[in-house]
C-alpha cells in the first residue's frame, strides 16, 4: 500500500469479432427454434392421426350409447366416458388433499431428517412404474375385497398422482415471497393462519396447475386399471364394482379382431385426448384471475 | 388491551463494563422529560448462533414520540427493532439474554402470547409488502384475524385506518382493486394502514422509506409526524437527515452496541461520544 508501485495495467481483454459473436448467437437461437419445432412434430402427428382415424365414428351417439355386442355395428362408450370421470374424480378426491397437505408441510415446516426421508420417499414413489402400483392396489384392495372395483382403480390412480402433486406444491409454495409471510406474522397471524390465508391463496394457481397435470396423467393410465377397475361392458357407477374406463376400453377395442371395434378405439382415444385437453383448458381459465 | 404480558425478571447477565461505551441510557439533562416508557430493553443481548449481534443494549422508548435508530449497515439496528415484536423468533439459532418490556411487562417469556404482542406492536417493513389481494382486504386482514366479521364494522375501521395513513382520498373509489396495482409509496402507506387497523400501541418501522422515491418518502415522513400523537413509533433509518427531521429521540448503534441515545437535536448538534460525532459528520459508515 505504501510503496508507490507503478500501476500495472492488465493486458486488454481479447475480443472476438462482432461477426463471430453474431454467428454464435444466431446458431444458439436457431438450435432453440429447431428444438421447439421438433417438439411440435409428435404433437401435430398425434392430433392429425387421432382426428384422421377417430373422427369418422365421432357422433353424438358415441357419448350416450352403451357398447353393442360383438357383431352389431355402432354403439358408443358412454359407460367408459363416465367411468373415467368417476375414477379420476375419486383419485383426485383422495390425492389432492393428501398431496397438497404433504407439499405444504414440506415447504413450510419440513426441516431435518424426517422431511428429507419423506422427500426421498415421494421421489421414489414417483419413479415406480404404474403397473407396479396397479399390482400393489390389487394386493391391498382387490384381494381383500374379493373383487375388482372402481375404488381400487381410484386408489391406484391416486397413488400415481401423489408424487407430482406433493413436489409441485412444495415448489410453488416455496416461491411465495417471504415478505407475505412476514407481513402476516407481524400482524399477529399464527403459523397455520399464515399458511391458510396468505401462502395458500398466493400459491393456488400453481397448485391447481399441478393437480390438473396429475389428473391429466392419471386419465390416460391403463396398466394399473387392468388389475383394479378391470373394465365393464355395462353401466355401473358403484364404487365396489368393476367400472369401465376409456383407456381400458381403448386397449380392449384396439386389440380386438373386429374392424368396427378398432375404429371405435380410435374414436375413444380422440375423446380421451379431448377430455384431458378440456380439463386443462378449464383449469387454466378458472385459475386465470386468481392473484 | 387484552391479556397482560406477564412481567419477566431481568436475568443476571455477565457483563464486562466498557470504558468507551456507556451501557446505560444517557438522556440529555436539558431535554424535556420523556413521557412514560412504553418499550424498554434492559441489558439485552442477542446471538445469531455464535455471532453476538446485540451487546448489552439498554434503552427506554417514551410513549407517543418518534425514536430513530441510526447506524451503519450490520450494526444491529434492525435486529433490535425486530426484537420488540419477536420477529427474530422465526430465525433458527437465535438466543437472547436480558429483558425486553412492553408497558412494563416482560415480553420474552415462553408464556407470552406472541400473537397478542404482535397485534400491540405493529410493524412496517423496508419494502412495501401488501398481500396480493384487494386494498380493502389488505387493511381488513388483521381485523379478520382478531375475529371481526361484521361487514359494516370492517368498512368503518378500514376507512378509519386508511384515513390515518393518509391514503383514503387516493383509494376510496377503488377499494376492491388489487393492492399491487398501487404505486410503491401508496403500497407502503397501505401497509401502515394495515398495521394501524388492529389498534397497536407501538409501530416499528424498518427503513420504511428506503425503497421509495423522494416524494413518497416525504409523504411517509409527514405521516410519521402525524401519527406520533397517538402511537409510539420506533423507526430504523439509514438516512441521518430523515432521523433528524422526524424523530424526537435518536439512538446511535455500532457493531451491536448502543453508543449514544438521547434527544435528537442534542445528539446531532453536540454528541457526547466521539464515535457518534464521527458517524454523523460522515467520517465513516
Amino acid at each position: 500500500m505504501t510503496s508507490p508501485a507503478r500501476p500495472r495495467l492488465a493486458p486488454p481483454v481479447p475480443r472476438r469479432s462482432l461477426a463471430a459473436r453474431r454467428a454464435v448467437s444466431h446458431a444458439a437461437i436457431g438450435a432453440c427454434a429447431a428444438a421447439t419445432l421438433l417438439l411440435l412434430v409428435p404433437v401435430v402427428l398425434l392430433v392429425t392421426h387421432l382426428v384422421a382415424h377417430g373422427a369418422a365414428q365421432l357422433r353424438p351417439g358415441f357419448f350416450v350409447r352403451m357398447p353393442k355386442p360383438v357383431g352389431e355395428l355402432g354403439g358408443g362408450m358412454a359407460n367408459a366416458i363416465v367411468g373415467t370421470l368417476v375414477l379420476v374424480g375419486l383419485a383426485a378426491a383422495l390425492a389432492v388433499p393428501v398431496g397438497v397437505g404433504a407439499g405444504l408441510y414440506l415447504a413450510e415446516f419440513g426441516r431435518g431428517r424426517f422431511a428429507a426421508v419423506l422427500r426421498y420417499a415421494v421421489d421414489v414413489l414417483g419413479g415406480v412404474p404404474s403397473i407396479v402400483v396397479g399390482v400393489a392396489a390389487y394386493g391391498l384392495i382387490v384381494v381383500p375385497m374379493g373383487r375388482f372395483s372402481a375404488l381400487a382403480g381410484g386408489v391406484a390412480l391416486a397413488i400415481l398422482m401423489l408424487p407430482m402433486i406433493v413436489r409441485s406444491t412444495e415448489e410453488v409454495v416455496r416461491l411465495v415471497p417471504q415478505s407475505y409471510r412476514q407481513a402476516a406474522l407481524a400482524l399477529g397471524a399464527p403459523g397455520w393462519k399464515v399458511v391458510q390465508s396468505v401462502v395458500l391463496p398466493a400459491a393456488s394457481r400453481g397448485i391447481a396447475t399441478a393437480c390438473m397435470l396429475s389428473v391429466a396423467r392419471a386419465s390416460g393410465e391403463t396398466a394399473p386399471l387392468l388389475f383394479t377397475a378391470l373394465g365393464n361392458r355395462f353401466w355401473s357407477l358403484a364404487l365396489d364394482r368393476p367400472i369401465a374406463s376409456l383407456p381400458v376400453m381403448i386397449f380392449d377395442y384396439a386389440r380386438a379382431p373386429y374392424p368396427d371395434w378398432n375404429a371405435q378405439a380410435w374414436t375413444g382415444a380422440l375423446v380421451l385426448f379431448a377430455l384431458v385437453a378440456a380439463l386443462a383448458g378449464i383449469m387454466r381459465w378458472t385459475t386465470r384471475t386468481i392473484r | 388491551m387484552t391479556t397482560p404480558i406477564p412481567v419477566e425478571e431481568a436475568r443476571v447477565v455477565v457483563h464486562t463494563p466498557r470504558q468507551s461505551l456507556p451501557p446505560e441510557r444517557s438522556g440529555p439533562p436539558a431535554a424535556d422529560p420523556p413521557g412514560e416508557t412504553v418499550l424498554a430493553a434492559r441489558h439485552y443481548h442477542l446471538f445469531y448462533g455464535a455471532h453476538h449481534a446485540l451487546k448489552d443494549v439498554s434503552i427506554e422508548i417514551p410513549a407517543r414520540s418518534v425514536t430513530a435508530i441510526i447506524g451503519p449497515s450490520g450494526c444491529g439496528k434492525s435486529t433490535l427493532l425486530r426484537s420488540f415484536n419477536r420477529m427474530n423468533d422465526l430465525i433458527p439459532g437465535v438466543r437472547t439474554e436480558g429483558a425486553l418490556e412492553l408497558a412494563g411487562a416482560g415480553l420474552l417469556g415462553r408464556d407470552v402470547d406472541v400473537v397478542d404482542l404482535r397485534r400491540r406492536v405493529g410493524m412496517v417493513f423496508q419494502r412495501p409488502n401488501p398481500f396480493p389481494r384487494s386494498i380493502f382486504e389488505n387493511v381488513a386482514f388483521g381485523l379478520r384475524l382478531i375475529g371481526l366479521r361484521d361487514r359494516g364494522e370492517l368498512e368503518i375501521r378500514v376507512e378509519d385506518s386508511l384515513r390515518r395513513a393518509a391514503l383514503w382520498d387516493e383509494v376510496r373509489d377503488r377499494l376492491d382493486r388489487p393492492a399491487l396495482a398501487l404505486s410503491g409509496g401508496q403500497q407502503q402507506r397501505l401497509c401502515i394502514a394495515r398495521s394501524l387497523a388492529v389498534e397497536p400501541e407501538v409501530l416499528l418501522m424498518d427503513e420504511p422509506a428506503s425503497a421509495l422515491d423522494p416524494t413518497a418518502t416525504a409523504r411517509i415522513e409527514e405521516l410519521v409526524l402525524d401519527l406520533k400523537s397517538r402511537y409510539t413509533i420506533l423507526v430504523v433509518t439509514h438516512n441521518m437527515q430523515q432521523a433528524a427531521r422526524i424523530s424526537d429521540r435518536t439512538a446511535f448503534m455500532l457493531q451491536g452496541e448502543l453508543v449514544e441515545y438521547g434527544d435528537t437535536r442534542h445528539l446531532f448538534t453536540s454528541p457526547r461520544m466521539k464515535l457518534t460525532e464521527d458517524y454523523i459528520t460522515g467520517r465513516f459508515g
